[in-house]
C-alpha cells in the first residue's frame, strides 16, 4: 500500500487515531492508553501486518517524553511511524509492546536506561548499558548534568 | 567410592552459572554472556552490554551534522563508510539536495569494498573461533589490498570519514579505478579457496549444521537483519527493497536461504561476497564525470521535524533517526544498530545446545561490540 491507501485504511479502522504526513512516512499519534491496542491492531490486521519493528526511539521533549516506533511489513513492504507521548515527564510510564514485537525487549530497556521511560508489563525492566546499582539519572534527558562530559 | 558417585550426580543436576567475557576471545570485544549451564548444555544466555558505552548519541546533541559523521565511524568500525553514508543521505534528503551521479557511484563502490573487507575479516575470525587458524591468514591476505585502496583514496584504512553532506571529501585517486579492477580479478581467483579451505571441512560441517536454528517468524520479530536474517529467509536487504545511492542501477541477487542454522548464516556471507564483486564490476567502468561534491553552506540547519534514513550495513540494517528543532545541532540522534537487535536473539539460538556451540552461534551472528553499546 502507498501512503494514501495506508491513511485511508487506518482511518476506516479507527477514526480516533491522529494521522499526519511526515517527510517520508505516515505518522500515527496515539495516547498512552491506546498504545498497546493500536500496536496490536497494526500487527494483526491482515492488510497492514506490520510485523517488523526496525527502530524504537525514546525522546525527551522537555514537557513530556515520547517514544517513536518505526514499523515495516515484511509481506506488503510498506512502512509507518507510530508515536506516543507520555502524560508527564517526571513519572513517564508506557505499556510495553515486547509481547507484539520481541525486539522491543532490548530496545525498551535501552530507552528506560537512557531516557527514563518505564514500560509496564515488560519482563525484565532493568538498565542495559549503565550500572543498575550506582548510576544516577538518565543521560539522554535534557536536564541531565555530568561534570565529566568532555564535549561542551 | 560410592559416596563420590552420588556427589558427581548432584553436580550434574545442578544449574551452574559461568561468565563468558568481557575478555573472552570469542566475543570479539567487551561483551559478557552470563551462561547458565546444566553439565555442558546451555540453559540460557543473558548478554550484559555496556562495557564500551561511550554515549555517542548524547555527544551528537552537541555536534554539528558534519561532526556527527565522524562519530558514526566508531559504531561499527568495519562498516564505517556505510555508517557515514547514512548520515549524509539523511542530511541530503532532508534538505532535498541532489548529489551528482559520480558521488553515488563512488559511494556505492566504497560501500561494497567495505562489505567485502568486513566479510573477509568475519570469515577468518569465524574459522579461528572454531579452531581453524589458517583461515585468519587467508582472510587478512585478501583484506589488505582493500585497505590499501582505501588508504590511497580516503587517507585512512579503517575509519575513513570520507563522506560529507553533499558528496565526498575529495575526488578518487587516479589509481583507484585500475587498482579496484585488478583487485576484482585477483579476488575472483581467491574466493573459491575459501570454500575449498573451510566450507567443505568436516569439522566446520559438524559444528555448524543444525545448530542454532532461527525461524523466519523469529527473525522478523527479533529484528535479526543482514546475512543472519537472510539465512532464515527474511528478505530484509535495504539495498534491494529501499534502494539508495546507485543500488537501483545494478543487478544483484539477494542471498536468501530458508534453513536458518549456523551453517547457512556462514553460507549467506560467503555468497554475499560474490554479489559485492558483481556490484563493483558493474559500476567501476561507468563512473560518470562530474563534481565530487555539491557546495553546501558551512552551517547546516535541518528544517524542524523527524527524519529517518536506513542503509544496509555489513551486519544488517543500520538506521539514523534525527529529531531537529531547526538548530545547527540535532535535538536528538538515535542510531539503530544492527548488532543490538541481532544480539537479542542469542538466548533463543543457543538454548539447548552445548557451550562450544555458543561460540559458533555468536560467531555466526558476526557481532561488533562498539555497535551494540554505542
Amino acid at each position: 500500500m502507498n501512503n494514501e491507501q495506508l491513511k485511508e485504511k487506518i482511518r476506516s479502522i479507527d477514526s480516533n487515531i491522529e494521522i499526519t504526513d511526515g517527510p517520508q512516512y505516515v505518522t500515527l499519534s496515539v495516547s498512552p492508553a491506546d498504545l498497546h491496542k493500536t500496536a496490536l491492531m497494526l500487527k494483526t490486521q491482515a492488510d497492514l501486518s506490520f510485523d517488523y519493528l526496525f527502530c524504537l526511539t525514546g525522546n525527551d521533549l522537555t514537557d513530556a517524553c515520547s517514544v517513536v516506533y518505526h514499523l515495516e511489513s515484511f509481506k506488503h513492504r510498506h512502512c509507518i511511524v507510530l508515536t506516543v507521548k507520555t502524560a508527564n515527564r517526571e513519572n513517564a510510564v508506557l505499556d510495553s509492546v515486547c509481547d507484539i514485537w520481541i525486539t522491543a525487549d532490548f530496545h525498551e530497556r535501552e530507552v528506560y536506561d537512557l531516557v527514563g521511560i518505564t514500560f509496564t508489563n515488560h519482563p525484565d525492566m532493568r538498565r542495559i548499558f549503565l550500572n543498575e546499582e550506582d548510576w544516577v539519572g538518565y543521560p539522554l534527558r535534557k536536564d541531565y548534568t555530568d561534570n565529566n562530559i568532555v564535549l561542551r | 567410592m560410592e559416596d563420590l558417585f552420588i556427589i558427581s550426580d548432584a553436580i550434574q543436576e545442578e544449574e551452574y552459572i559461568i561468565n563468558m567475557g568481557p575478555q573472552h576471545p570469542s566475543t570479539h570485544g567487551v561483551l559478557r554472556f552470563k551462561v547458565s549451564l546444566k553439565g555442558e548444555t546451555v540453559l540460557g544466555v543473558e548478554p550484559h552490554c555496556g562495557y564500551i558505552h561511550r554515549g555517542i548519541e548524547k555527544m551528537c546533541e552537541r555536534l554539528t551534522y558534519q561532526q556527527v559523521i565522524h562519530l558514526t565511524d566508531r559504531l561499527d568500525y568495519l562498516s564505517a563508510h556505510i555508517n557515514n553514508e547514512a548520515v549524509c543521505l539523511l542530511v541530503e534528503n532532508a534538505l532535498q539536495i541532489e548529489v551528482p551521479e559520480r558521488v553515488k557511484y563512488i559511494r556505492t563502490i566504497l560501500s561494497e569494498l567495505s562489505r567485502l573487507a568486513s566479510h573477509q575479516l568475519w570469515w577468518c575470525a569465524f574459522g579461528m573461533d572454531l579452531g581453524a587458524l589458517t583461515t585468519y591468514f587467508y582472510g587478512l591476505r585478501d583484506r589488505e589490498p582493500i585497505l590499501d585502496i582505501f588508504e590511497e583514496t580516503t587517507g585512512a584504512r579503517l575509519l575513513q570519514s570520507f563522506n560529507c553532506p553533499g558528496g565526498l571529501m575529495n575526488d578518487i585517486h587516479p589509481n583507484f579505478i585500475k587498482r579496484v579492477k585488478d583487485y576484482i580479478v585477483y579476488f575472483r581467483k581467491k574466493l573459491p579457496e575459501y570454500d575449498e579451505l573451510l566450507t567443505g571441512n568436516v569439522i566446520l560441517q559438524e559444528r555448524t549444521n543444525d545448530i542454532g536454528f532461527l525461524t523466519l517468524e523469529d527473525a522478523i520479530s527479533y529484528g535479526v537483519t543482514g546475512p543472519s536474517g537472510r539465512a532464515s529467509g527474511f528478505a530484509c536487504d535495504v539495498r534491494k527493497h529501499h534502494p539508495y545511492s546507485a543500488y537501483d542501477k545494478v543487478e544483484f541477487k539477494e542471498i536468501l536461504f530458508d534453513k536458518g542454522d549456523t551453517f547457512h548464516r556462514y553460507k549467506a556471507r560467503v555468497e554475499e561476497m560474490w554479489e559485492s564483486l558483481k556490484i563493483i564490476e558493474q559500476l567501476i567502468d561507468n563512473i560518470p564525470e562530474g563534481d565530487f561534491v555539491v557546495k553546501m553552506k558551512p552551517i547546516i540547519r535541518l528544517p524542524e521535524g523527524e527524519y529517518y534514513q536506513r542503509v544496509e550495513a555489513c551486519r544488517g540494517e543500520f538506521g539514523v533517526y534525527v529529531l531537529s528543532t531547526g538548530d545547527k545541532y540535532p535535538y536528538r540522534v538515535k542510531f539503530r544498530s544492527p548488532n543490538f537487535s541481532n544480539l537479542s536473539a542469542i538466548n533463543l539460538l543457543s538454548a539447548g545446545h552445548k557451550i562450544a556451540d555458543l561460540v559458533a552461534i555468536s560467531g555466526s551472528l558476526d557481532l561488533v561490540i562498539p555497535d551494540i553499546d554505542r
